[in-house]
């Protein structure tokens, strides 16, 4: 910077203020992508987009947790009410503190969203005291004390900021230098008392209390244990112990999350212990039900223009299946997808409602459209043209988006007839013996996803098991299959269910045919009978085996329509996420082969073109390290480290462009020795070798494989 | 049948009342107040009263103290997390709030005399106070002065007051290896059947006579006697089942006199209260509701235990089995079951005179993680890559408890894990992923 003064000295330069603009996420959004034009115009789609399967997911999940946060507030709201106005027996087991017993599964990620709002409905419908705990915050070797400090304060601290209207000025600083003190449980004794009678004698202007709340003239004081598995067991049976002697003061209640089975209670807690408690157990939804409904609701529906191919969500479920069994996971995966999609794809400006994507298909520029004349299926579409078509379609861009208009139309009612029949096929086939076409319906889905479904084995082999089924059966399933298409607007899935009901009531005439039948005497049985037998000698069909046939042929006709595979589709690139290796990499990182691929390969990150190599082999110009790691891959299980600092001497001599017939030629000085010793430690730290004692001047490789 | 008590100093009608509250704890009460002495008389520095779980002595010296009103500061140890409760509540229940708070942020046991007598001053005693430590085998974990210092606190404060230990652990366990003040000793024997009969029997249910009470608590005691003898769970198990026990009366089928056909109505009910109630498999609220709709048979109640399935994701399922064969299997064998050729060895060949012992039953042993992996690769059918997923599943495996990590957590550098599973629940866990367990264990081959 140059200043006006001629003078030497220090100047205070202050930071111009249009320098430091803040990058906000949008800007981020539009960094680095292609096709920045509308890039904008993406970033709110995506935007928008997530937002929407946020706010679906969230209510999926409140709904699916319901049921059993419902019972978890009645068993809160029953203690509390046994407890003050309790018979003989209740009374005579006063000293037990209730506690529910919540298993919720190993998908630990996913318990945080059960218990927030778990710990929020407690708070508007039960008692405002609750107070949750972490194992990470009652840790280190004063856990019982960290564990009374937290519980006290956040029961404090919440009725604090609850009721700060209700001038509560003395008491918040007496609360204040509790806190600095020693936290005990006579102190929220105290305060409870004061707080009980406080509200009891309150004043009736209450408003926010619910009815409820009223009732209860002392609301439970209620305790969360997140994870009860990572606490310790010392830490965890004192606080019970203590708990239990303040029972008759303090309604207090538990609530243990338990990640794997009840039984940990029990060996968690010694009989002495476990006897103060009075257990309940309350079993959440299993993590694969969880991901089955959200599968269903979220990917299974032609809501959300857009769409996982089947390398991606193959990706996803079995990150999912594998690795975590976390619902949360999976839709972060899905927003990663959504996210490169909007951010990748140019074209992405067309992924959205209809009436907006017909709009966008007008605002396309030329560089736009020519993108999608590169499209791989639509140049298939324009192969299948004809000559004057295909001319129109290279150089005429209005006619082009009149094309694209009708294409995005059909992609749209390709989706609304594709899940139905789906879900048909699923209902079909989902009882069969031995599952051929899998036993959850995204199974189902991901073949058709992948590869043309009546095309392959198992199709025909569920087709010919569902050419055997029994009526009763049929019936069942043609009725499930009339359920789902029903809510289904369009013209050829109410064709699809008027064909499916007139085959309904042709079984049941069948029915009243055969009632009929069954009124006839001993001799016409006789010759049904006989009949009968002919009939199956000379393979005619039975009148219901016909009308199974033509249900069958309905069904088949169904999926051949409407189940090919996306890729088939024109512009189906608009829609559908590819990029199975990118989501992969994302999710389930790989630390061990990023380090090797850097290693033998600097060229991957540091894009040095002097570092370029054709055949695997490490180039003279390499950092240290990578050529110290090249070097130890051709030693055995034990490195002479003196062999190995020649060798690393003679390569290093060679890069700085030394004769080699010279005298100098790989000699070790200070600074290569200093030099290789740093590459040696760094690849210790990295754990590719360690020091032995099995031999001097040696170290041992910790890695096998090489050269 | 009350015994009386009797000491000078006390007014009778308080000590009848005393002896009424503390039935088949005469003995033991009469002693104690003999120690005591007089309220204004001093008395002995400090008193060691011990005895099983539920044996009365808290809810003897309680009674003593409160009914005849004596000053009193009752502590229970576990709570005491840090000294500076211990002498709060002291000082606290002594001389009132502000003598309390006249404590530094972390008291020693010298501030804490310091106040007492600063106070004492002001407070002087006209009667023994008393402090009561309840689970005083607690103390021991504390500071290595406390207990020698508490036992001789008479002397330190100079005031008339008493301690009283209360522990479920003998004295001989407590005297620290510098020696200290010797306490009284007082041990509090078990309750007998007699008295457990006469104990349950006060608390009656108001609607019902004592006598029919007292039968009922006889039936009880006599199928439940056998296997637990503690106060507390015994009165538990009474509240519990006596509705069961009224039922055929309230039915109008049997008589209260009629002994024998409410034995045999409440007999096979109290048998399977044994085998649930009593271990808490199931909590006394789903047993009253299972008491209530037992006529429609709504099957076996499930205890805690019987949840015993876990679900886990597949490759966690794998490494649970790589790291159970890894306990149990010597690092020798893992070439036997591992690797594709290797050779011929025979059991009996590589058999060492200490592992003719079942692995199984000397419990597992610690393996480093790269051996965990080891395994793991060669049993999973597939190729994994290593990504961060697995390790990541390691570490959740041990805050779920099914592993645990032996060495210190702050050992970056080869942990070693123990697998904590039982081999019931591997065997479960590898059936559902088609792994014959059982084949790759060395105990069994």
């Amino acid at each position: 910077m140059s200043t006006s003064s001629v003078s030497k000295g220090c100047f205070v330069f202050k930071p111009s203020t249009k320098k430091k603009k803040h990058l906000g996420l949008e800007d981020h959004f539009t960094g680095g992508c292609e096709g920045a034009q509308n890039s904008g115009k993406r970033y709110k789609l995506c935007q928008d987009l997530w937002d929407q399967i946020k706010t679906d997911t969230e209510s999926l999940q409140d709904e699916l947790n319901r049921s059993i946060l419902d019972s978890l507030l009645d068993f809160t709201r029953k203690c509390s009410s046994t407890r003050q106005h309790g018979d003989w027996a209740s009374q005579m087991r006063a000293s037990e503190i209730p506690t529910a017993a919540l298993v919720l599964g190993v998908n630990v990620p996913d318990h945080d969203m059960t218990f927030q709002s778990l710990s929020e409905l407690l708070q508007q419908l039960v008692t405002p005291h609750v107070a949750s705990l972490q194992a990470k915050e009652c840790g280190g070797m004063k856990g019982l004390r960290e564990c009374f400090f937290l519980t006290v304060s956040r029961l404090m601290g919440t009725t604090v900021t609850v009721d700060d209207d209700e001038e509560e000025e003395p008491e918040q600083t007496s609360t204040e230098t509790h806190k600095s003190m020693h936290c005990s449980l006579g102190i929220l004794c105290d305060w409870y008392k004061s707080k009980t009678r406080k509200s009891s004698t309150g004043t009736p202007g209450k408003k926010r209390s619910s009815p409820v709340k009223d009732e209860l003239q002392q609301p439970p004081v209620v305790v969360i244990f997140k994870d009860l598995e990572a606490f310790n067991h010392r830490v965890l049976q004192d606080f019970i112990l203590i708990c239990s002697r303040y029972i008759e003061r303090l309604p207090l209640m538990f609530i243990f999350g338990i990640a794997t089975s009840p039984s940990t209670i029990q060996n968690m807690l010694p009989h002495s212990v476990s006897s103060l408690l009075c257990i309940e157990l309350f079993q959440s939804l299993s993590c694969t039900q969880h991901l089955a409904t959200v599968i269903d609701k979220l990917v299974l529906t032609s809501h959300f223009p857009f769409k996982l191919n089947g390398k991606v969500m193959q990706v996803l479920i079995s990150i999912f299946l594998y690795h975590d069994f976390s619902v949360r996971n999976f839709i972060k995966g899905v927003q990663l997808a959504l996210l490169e999609h909007f951010h990748s794809q140019p074209l992405s400006v067309l992924c959205c409602k209809k009436k907006e994507a017909l709009a966008n298909v007008m605002e396309l520029s030329q560089r736009d459209l020519e993108r999608i004349r590169q499209l791989p299926s639509f140049r298939r579409y324009t192969e299948k043209q004809d000559a004057q078509e295909k001319v129109n379609l290279m150089t005429d861009d209005t006619h082009l988006k009149e094309v694209c208009r009708k294409l995005i139309k059909d992609l749209r009612k390709y989706h609304k007839n594709y899940y139905p029949v789906l879900r048909c096929l699923h209902t079909l086939t989902s009882s069969l013996p031995r599952y051929p076409l899998g036993k959850q319906i995204r199974e189902l889905h991901l073949i058709c996803l992948e590869k043309t479904v009546w095309e392959t084995e198992e199709y025909q082999s569920a087709m010919k098991l569902l050419r055997m089924l029994a009526k009763d059966e049929l019936i069942a399933s043609i009725q499930r299959c009339c359920g789902t298409l029903k809510p289904v607007k369009s013209k050829k899935m109410m064709n699809a269910l008027i064909q499916m009901e007139e085959i309904l009531t042709k079984i049941k005439q069948l029915d009243v045919k055969s009632l009929s039948q069954k009124k006839t005497d001993l001799f016409q049985l006789q010759k049904t009978l006989l009949e009968m037998n002919e009939t199956r000698r000379t393979k005619k069909l039975s009148p219901f085996e016909t009308v199974r046939n033509e249900a069958l042929e309905l069904i088949d006709g169904l999926v051949k329509s409407h189940l090919s595979p996306p890729e088939a589709q024109t512009l189906y690139e608009v829609c559908y996420y590819t990029s199975s290796a990118t989501v992969r990499r994302h999710l389930n990182a790989t630390p061990r082969t990023s380090i090797q691929a850097a290693l033998s390969n600097p060229y991957h990150y540091l894009q040095n073109e002097s570092l370029k190599t054709e055949d695997g082999s490490v180039s003279n110009a390499a950092p240290d390290i990578c050529i110290a790691y090249k070097l130890h891959l051709e030693c055995g299980r034990l490195i002479n480290l003196y062999d190995w600092l020649e060798a690393y001497a003679t390569v290093a001599s060679a890069a700085e462009g030394n004769d080699p017939d010279s005298d100098t030629f790989g000699k070790v000085d200070e600074v290569k020795h200093a030099r290789f010793i740093q590459a040696v430690s760094e690849l210790e730290f990295l754990g590719f070798i360690k020091s032995t004692k099995q031999k001097t001047d040696h170290v041992a490789r910790l890695t096998w494989g090489g050269c | 049948m009350i015994a009386r008590l009797q000491q000078t100093g006390y007014e009778e009608d308080r000590l009848q009342r005393v002896a009424k509250l503390l039935p088949c704890r005469e003995l033991q009460a009469g002693t104690l107040l003999s120690i005591m002495g007089q309220p204004q008389q001093y008395s002995y520095p400090s008193v060691f009263i011990y005895g099983h779980r539920a044996s009365g002595k808290s809810h003897v010296m309680h009674i003593l103290l409160k009914e005849l009103e004596l000053p009193h500061a009752t502590v229970s140890c576990v709570e005491c997390v840090s000294v500076a409760l211990l002498f709060e509540q002291v000082l606290l229940s002594f001389f009132g709030c502000d003598a309390a708070s006249l404590l530094p942020r972390s008291p020693s046991l010298s501030d804490f005399v310091r106040i007492y007598r600063q106070q004492c001053l002001e407070m002087p005693a006209k009667q023994t106070r008393y402090v009561v430590m309840e689970k005083a085998e607690l103390l021991r974990d504390m500071d290595a002065n406390l207990l020698p210092a508490i036992l001789r606190l008479q002397e330190l404060v100079e005031d008339n007051v008493t301690v009283i230990f209360l522990s479920e652990i003998v004295w001989d366990k407590f005297r620290p290896n510098t020696g200290c003040f010797e306490p009284l000793l007082l041990h509090f024997p078990d309750y007998s059947k007699g008295e457990l009969q006469q104990i349950l029997s006060q608390d009656k249910h108001p609607s019902y006579s004592a006598e029919f009470y007292s039968s009922y608590i006889n039936i009880l005691l006599g199928v439940f006697y056998s296997v637990c003898r503690d106060l507390r769970e015994l009165r538990h198990l009474a509240a519990l089942n006596f509705s069961k026990f009224c039922e055929p009366l309230a039915e109008g089928k049997v008589k209260e006199s009629d002994t024998h056909k409410l034995w045999r109505n409440i007999e096979p009910h109290l048998k399977k209260a044994m085998q649930t109630v009593y271990l808490r498999e199931v909590s006394s609220l789903q047993w009253e509701q299972m008491q209530q709709v037992e006529e429609k048979e709504t099957g076996p109640l499930r205890g805690l235990s019987a949840h015993t399935h876990v679900e886990l994701p597949y490759y966690s399922k794998f490494l649970l089995i790589a790291a159970y064969l890894a306990s149990y299997n010597p690092a020798r064998t893992d070439k036997r079951f591992f690797l594709k050729h290797h050779g011929k060895i025979k059991k009996t060949n590589f058999l060492k005179k200490n592992e003719k012992t079942s692995n199984h039953l000397l419990g597992p042993k610690p393996f480093p993680l790269d051996r965990l992996l080891a395994i793991f690769y060669s049993v999973v059918d597939s190729r994994v890559a290593p990504t961060a997923s697995i390790f990541s599943q390691i570490s959740s495996l041990v805050t779920l408890q099914l592993l645990t990590q032996v060495s210190h957590d702050d050992q970056l550098d080869a942990p070693k894990y123990k697998c904590a599973v039982s081999m019931d629940f591997i065997c479960a866990i590898s059936r559902t992923v088609n792994f014959d367990i059982v084949k790759y264990l060395y105990d069994f081959l």
